[in-house]
């Protein structure tokens, strides 16, 4: 383990992945929406609220925020708020199903280096996309793709979803990306949100996982993986990309209400740091939590603890862990060495389910998942 | 693009840098690339690189010992080559 792992585990002044997911409402309903998304929550952090919170941000010197929801563009103030950031010096990165990337949105983003664009898509065909993110949610990004594209928009991300169905067309999104300028990103279906109900059905078979790890292997730097796959490394050489948990440590999510949570896909009460109106604003809660302070402590390695490849592989992600039922210190459900495999087949029941839920209606009832065999 | 560590270096305007416990953090806009200056040596040279005729001297000026100098030549070789500095008088 090298030093600047040692000092990321013990966390910065600041984080360097923030994620901020401005609302819960969503035109869309993915069966796997990490943060149970559907619809807006009426305690939702309001304009002047958001701007206090960027002012903060612009203090502490992040150098960006990956801006989420929810759908973030549905929000009457998402432009003024981009602005708002940008002007500050706050780069912005944001994750879209592409609904609002009209022509005219696309030649507004491409005039500041300041904001870049991250648009969901979770199959390279419709047939397999639509199954997880909806009917005409495919066309829908590729539109805003060519829309992207045609404005000269370069580098702007085109955002997969690594599952069950799609780890065979990891090709095809390459392509898709390249032909639009685009950069390919590629991220782990972790069981968290709605996820956890879909998780044993879409995550990838131990094959697959050795499949992508060999295909991410090829393809180096030139594919985005954030902190995805270091579980991964395992297999042999460590991946390109943040090779550790950084939940609480660099990594931070503030959900639409102004909760501080250890991660993005750790919204679990479990994980619940702070709020940025309660508890004195955004800086207080990264420094002072106590949550967070635990998380930047030395970590117990636990059943891991023994194994020759904990060095690479940390024990995997978390929130992986935490949903699935696991042990936190302990194996990740995805172990290369299938050291999980026997406490996944023994789980008395599902694990924990998120906290705060904004799932419409519908999908409420009942588990989401029975909309994946439509 | 080489470097020279006899002609003058400045800041890209597009790096923001925050400094750490370990040294700093740099982060480039234009590549969106996050870059670690891992001593507080290295952090002070590379934001007061631009007030300095050459790379060497600014160097010399921060007070790096002699049988350093090579280290931090080759960390600010580094940085130049992800643009994190770049040439005087050159467009960034
Ligand atoms: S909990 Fe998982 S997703 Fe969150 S920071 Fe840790 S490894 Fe990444
Ligand atoms: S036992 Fe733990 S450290 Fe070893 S490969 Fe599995 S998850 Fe990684």
């Amino acid at each position: 383990m090298n030093g600047l792992t040692t000092r990321f585990e013990r966390g910065l002044d600041a984080p360097i992945c923030l994620t901020w997911e401005l609302t819960y409402a969503c035109n869309l309903a993915c069966v796997h929406c990490l943060s149970s998304s559907g619809r807006r929550d009426p305690r939702e952090l309001t304009t002047a609220q958001c701007e206090a919170v960027l002012d903060e941000l612009q203090r502490m010197q992040v150098f960006y925020v990956n801006i989420g929801g929810g759908e973030p563009t549905v929000r009457r103030d998402f432009w003024h708020l981009l602005d708002y950031a940008t002007e500050r010096g706050v780069g912005v990165k944001f994750s879209t199903n592409g609904s609002r990337i009209d022509p005219d949105a696309a030649a507004r983003l491409v005039s500041t280096e300041y904001v870049d664009v991250q648009i969901s898509l979770d199959g390279a065909t419709a047939e397999v996309n639509d199954r997880v993110r909806g009917p005409g949610s495919h066309e829908t990004a590729l539109t805003a793709m060519r829309n992207l594209s045609d404005a000269g928009f370069r580098d702007f991300k085109l955002s997969v979803v690594v599952t069950r169905e799609n780890v065979d067309q990891l090709d095809r999104f390459k392509e898709l990306a390249d032909e639009h300028g685009a950069q390919l990103r590629l991220t782990r279906l972790r069981p968290s949100g709605r996820g956890a109900y879909v998780w044993d059905e879409l995550h990838p078979t131990a094959d697959q996982q050795r499949e992508l790890y060999e295909w991410l292997i090829l393809h180096g730097e030139t594919v985005l993986t954030g902190d995805s796959f270091f579980h991964l490394s395992a297999f042999g050489e460590p991946l390109p990309g943040l090779n550790l948990c950084g939940a609480g440590r660099v990594v931070c999510l503030i959900d639409p209400v102004g909760d501080v949570y250890a991660c993005p896909f750790a919204i679990h009460d479990e994980f619940l740091a702070g709020n940025v109106l309660r508890d004195g604003g955004f800086e207080r809660v990264w420094a002072g939590s106590e949550l967070f302070r635990e998380l930047r402590e030395p970590q117990s390695a636990g059943a891991c603890g023994s194994c020759g490849l904990y060095d690479a592989c940390r024990g995997g992600c978390m929130a992986a862990k935490f949903f699935t039922g696991l042990p936190l210190e302990g194996p990740d459900p995805e172990c290369v060495l299938g050291n999980a495999e026997e406490a996944l087949r023994q789980r008395p029941g599902p694990g924990p389910r998120p906290s705060p839920d904004h799932s419409r209606p519908r999908i409420l009832n009942g588990s989401p998942a029975a909309s994946l065999r439509v | 693009m080489g470097f020279d560590s006899g002609r003058a270096w400045r800041l890209s305007p597009q790096v923001a840098i925050r400094p750490e416990g370990f040294g700093a953090l740099a982060y480039h806009y234009g590549s969106r690339r996050l870059s670690f200056l891992k001593s507080s040596e290295l952090r002070d040279l590379v934001l007061s690189i631009g007030d300095h005729p050459s790379a060497g001297e600014a160097i010399a000026a921060g007070g790096i010992p002699d049988g350093q100098r090579e280290r931090y030549e080759s960390a600010l070789a580094t940085l130049a080559d992800s643009g994190m500095i770049v040439a005087a008088g050159r467009a960034s």
